[in-house]
């Protein structure tokens, strides 16, 4: 091969490997367009299968949590601006920014029921920081603002 | 008057950098000969200006001059001398301070070291690490003045976040940095190499080290950026695909595929246009993670509360160095020349088949995290999650984990598939071993714990095989930093794969004297007492901890800590028991109205191999590092056939 076509089918191979990129990104991305959802979304769109692992996020009802007597597991309704909201139960230790009425996002599936079983939640904020848009839904609604 | 020399040292190195650049340009004109000598001392009087600033921000910190309003923004005089001291970088306007001076200081070390390029090369390389840094200078000096006095000065400071003290803030910060910056300097070399037309074997062994360099510390920053999301609760364990974590990590993809390209460059003189490229692109993606974590995009820890006008200071920053380098590239491309050829089996056929696969894995990375956040400015709210990455990049990872076995079996210019087969014999043979084994004890581990570790073990084995057949005392330095960092890569992929097949956990609510078991472990909880650190109280539980039935008792002291500095809600301090073969994570939660507190215990076979692996990565690129440097010493020109003898040998032997 000369110089020239190598060049040329490195470059061919390089596009190629590229858009196969994009074309990957772009099929999972369509799976993932379900995978974050508030409290309106579910009313909307309906909830995902039981087998789907899925993100949800708003601000824990206040008023809402509740311990189980094995001292371990915990029940909320996660809300947001709308009047919908998610019953989530979670087994394990809350995070340290977990409290009432203020943002949540949780990892886990749908049961039948409706009930969302969180196997994780998240918190990766720190109340001293303002969240970008204090106005904001779900995942970067970190804390309310007092 | 501190802070005031602080802040004229910055004002000064900032107008240095606006003379390096312009000399710099001048000096590459017709005519401008004699200002070559200028360029190299001004490059050396920037970096030491901001290396001063710099050290009267720490000194600002250590002596918690609350007068200055980012001291008393960020820092508390009852905070431990560790905390102060990291703390200057643990804020907006330090950690962008910190950005400049690394930037700044490693200029100085190329205008004072760097003898094998050519000098115009080696001025434009100079001028353009002036104009990166003067865009950071400006953003510094107008828009995060970390010098600021305050008015009236008040009584105490406001505490540095408590999730940020920890010991992991005094390292992780800086180590990306140094990363980031060492990207910064590799493209200006590909910049300098681009106008002066010098795209060649010189360029790319001059720009290696400094790749090199960048890859180790991004390494290092990486991996223990990693261990304390691991270990601090709630941060999502070891790797989380968050979008914080992924900036670091797009910049870490790049710089692995260039120094892979740049070594075809530098040996075979090939891939020229290609290492270019990949130059360009890896300093876009250190600024796209600095603009990311910077600007307030994304909230998290890494986000300092910062203002709209920052974030869209940073993004101008961002579009026009990009703009300018691609730009550059597109202009000046067509005057790079053809290198030589080579053959597609051969070592520069794996290495860019490593190339392609990386790029996938960049672009698919960069799909995730970017696209969530275009689609949010237009008013979608998507989150892209561990699924969409897990399963995109995943396959490829492992195909690109493949290709990292068999590449440093090939040689050199053109090779045979059969005899490649040949030696691969080996490490496949093991893994179908592991893989059986695993199927017949462990078959409900899942699909992907099972490929990782036989991909491991195998890749482990194979990595190993430059080695084999060879004087090991006389193999060079670099041959082994590839060995051990091949090595490494598999040693982690082990310590994930076992992490998420192995994994036991137990979770409950004790009282004082209940007993629990998890893995191979029995726990007593003993109960709680208040303990008072340097600038905490917190409630420590004891956990008396004994292995099997005759092990040596031990005891686990999780907390929760208050700081009441800064007056937020608790944070919990894992308590972590490394063994041999793994780790025991102890965690306490709150307590309920009866007295039971709730308690989280793991054990997590073989996980320290995540960040071992990542630390052997970070050790073979150092050996690898100091075998290129002595060897450029010692003489001058490197011709390829020193490099030749990192050829798979044996096998010829074998043969």
């Amino acid at each position: 091969m000369k110089p020239k076509n190598q060049r040329l089918a490195l470059l061919v191979l390089a596009l190629v490997a590229v858009a196969a990129a994009v074309l990957l990104g772009m099929q999972g991305m369509r799976d993932q367009a379900a995978f974050f959802y508030a409290p309106a979304d579910v009313a909307r769109k309906g909830r995902p299968p039981a087998e789907q692992a899925v993100r949800i996020g708003g601000m824990v009802r206040p008023g809402s949590l509740r311990r189980h007597a094995d001292g371990v597991t915990i029940s909320f309704l996660v809300g947001d601006e709308t009047a919908h909201t998610i019953p989530v139960r979670f087994r394990g230790i809350t995070p340290d920014l977990f409290r009432e009425n203020s943002g949540v996002v949780a990892e886990g599936r749908f049961r039948a029921d409706g009930l969302f079983v969180a196997s994780e939640i998240l918190a990766k904020h720190d109340e001293n920081y303002m969240p970008p848009r204090a106005a904001g839904q779900g995942q970067h609604k970190s804390e309310s603002l007092e | 008057m501190i802070a005031e020399a602080g802040l004229a040292a910055l004002w000064l190195a900032a107008a240095l950098s606006l003379l390096q650049l312009f000399l710099g340009v001048a000096a590459l004109r017709p005519g401008g000969e004699s200002l070559l000598r200028l360029v190299r001392p001004i490059a050396v009087a920037q970096g030491l200006l901001a290396g001063l600033a710099f050290l009267i921000l720490i000194w600002l910190f250590l002596r918690t001059d609350l007068s200055v309003e980012l001291v008393a923004a960020n820092s508390h005089s009852a905070k431990p001398w560790l905390y102060k001291f990291a703390g200057a970088w643990g804020n907006h306007e330090g950690s962008m301070l910190l950005w400049v001076t690394v930037l700044a200081l490693a200029g100085a070390i190329v205008a004072l070291l760097e003898r094998r390029l050519p000098q115009n090369t080696l001025i434009a390389t100079l001028a353009a690490q002036a104009a990166i840094g003067l865009g950071f200078y400006a953003f510094l000096l107008f828009a995060s003045n970390p010098f600021t006095r305050l008015s009236p000065v008040p009584v105490e400071g406001n505490g540095l976040n408590p999730l940020l003290q920890d010991p992991g803030l005094a390292f992780h910060p800086p180590t990306l940095y140094f990363g980031y910056v060492g990207i910064s300097i590799a493209f200006s070399f590909a910049v300098g190499a681009l106008v002066t037309r010098d795209v060649g074997p010189a360029f790319a062994r001059a720009m290696r080290p400094w790749v090199l360099g960048a890859w180790i510390f991004l390494t290092l920053g990486i991996t223990a950026g990693s261990y304390w999301a691991y270990y601090e609760l709630g941060w999502g364990g070891w790797w989380f695909w968050d979008p914080v974590e992924n900036a670091s990590l797009m910049p870490w993809l790049a710089a692995t595929a260039l120094l892979h390209s740049v070594t075809v460059l530098a040996t075979r003189d090939g891939l020229r246009a290609w290492t270019v490229m990949l130059a360009v692109v890896a300093f876009s993606m250190s600024m796209i993670g600095t603009f990311l974590v910077r600007s307030g995009i994304l909230t998290s820890v890494h986000a300092f509360a910062v203002d709209p006008e920052r974030g869209t200071f940073i993004l101008v920053l961002l579009l026009l160095y990009i703009g300018g380098a691609l730009a550059l590239y597109g202009l000046r491309v067509g005057t790079v020349k053809e290198g030589s050829k080579f053959d597609f089996v051969s070592r520069e056929g794996a290495l860019v088949a490593n190339n392609l696969l990386i790029t996938v894995i960049l672009g698919l990375v960069f799909i995730g995290t970017i696209y969530p956040l275009i689609t949010e400015a237009l008013g979608t709210k998507i989150s892209v999650g561990p699924p969409y990455f897990n399963h995109a990049a995943g396959p490829v990872a492992l195909a690109l984990v493949a290709i990292m076995a068999a590449g440093p079996m090939l040689r050199w210019r053109r090779d045979d598939l059969s005899k490649l087969a040949g030696r691969i014999a080996i490490p496949a043979l093991l893994g179908a071993a592991i893989l059986l084994g695993l199927v017949l004890l462990a078959p409900d581990i899942g699909i992907l714990p099972l490929l990782g570790l036989t991909i491991a073990i195998a890749v482990g084995a194979a990595s190993l095989a430059p080695l084999w057949g060879r004087t090991l005392r006389r193999t060079p330095l670099f041959t082994w930093g590839m060995v051990i960092s091949h090595f490494g890569i598999a040693v982690a992929l082990a310590g994930m794969a076992s992490e998420s097949a192995f994994s036991r956990e137990t979770l409950l609510a004790a009282r004082p004297g209940q007993g629990m078991r998890v893995g191979p472990f029995t726990a007593r909880f003993d109960g709680v007492d208040p303990v008072v650190g340097p600038n905490w109280t917190a409630i420590e539980a004891s956990l008396t901890v004994r292995r099997g039935a005759d092990g040596a008792e031990f005891v686990l002291r999780p907390q929760t800590r208050l700081f009441p500095s800064a007056p937020t809600s608790p944070t919990s301090e894992a308590a972590i028991a490394t063994h041999w073969d793994g780790q025991l994570y102890v965690a306490i939660g709150q307590a309920d109205e009866t007295g039971r507190w709730q308690l989280r215990l793991w054990w997590k076979p073989f996980v320290t191999l995540i960040w071992l692996g990542g630390a052997l990565v970070a050790f073979g690129g150092l050996l690898s590092l100091i075998g290129r440097l002595r060897r450029a010493r010692r003489g001058g020109t490197v011709a390829a056939e020193s490099e030749g003898d990192a050829v798979y040998q044996p096998a010829e032997a074998a043969a």
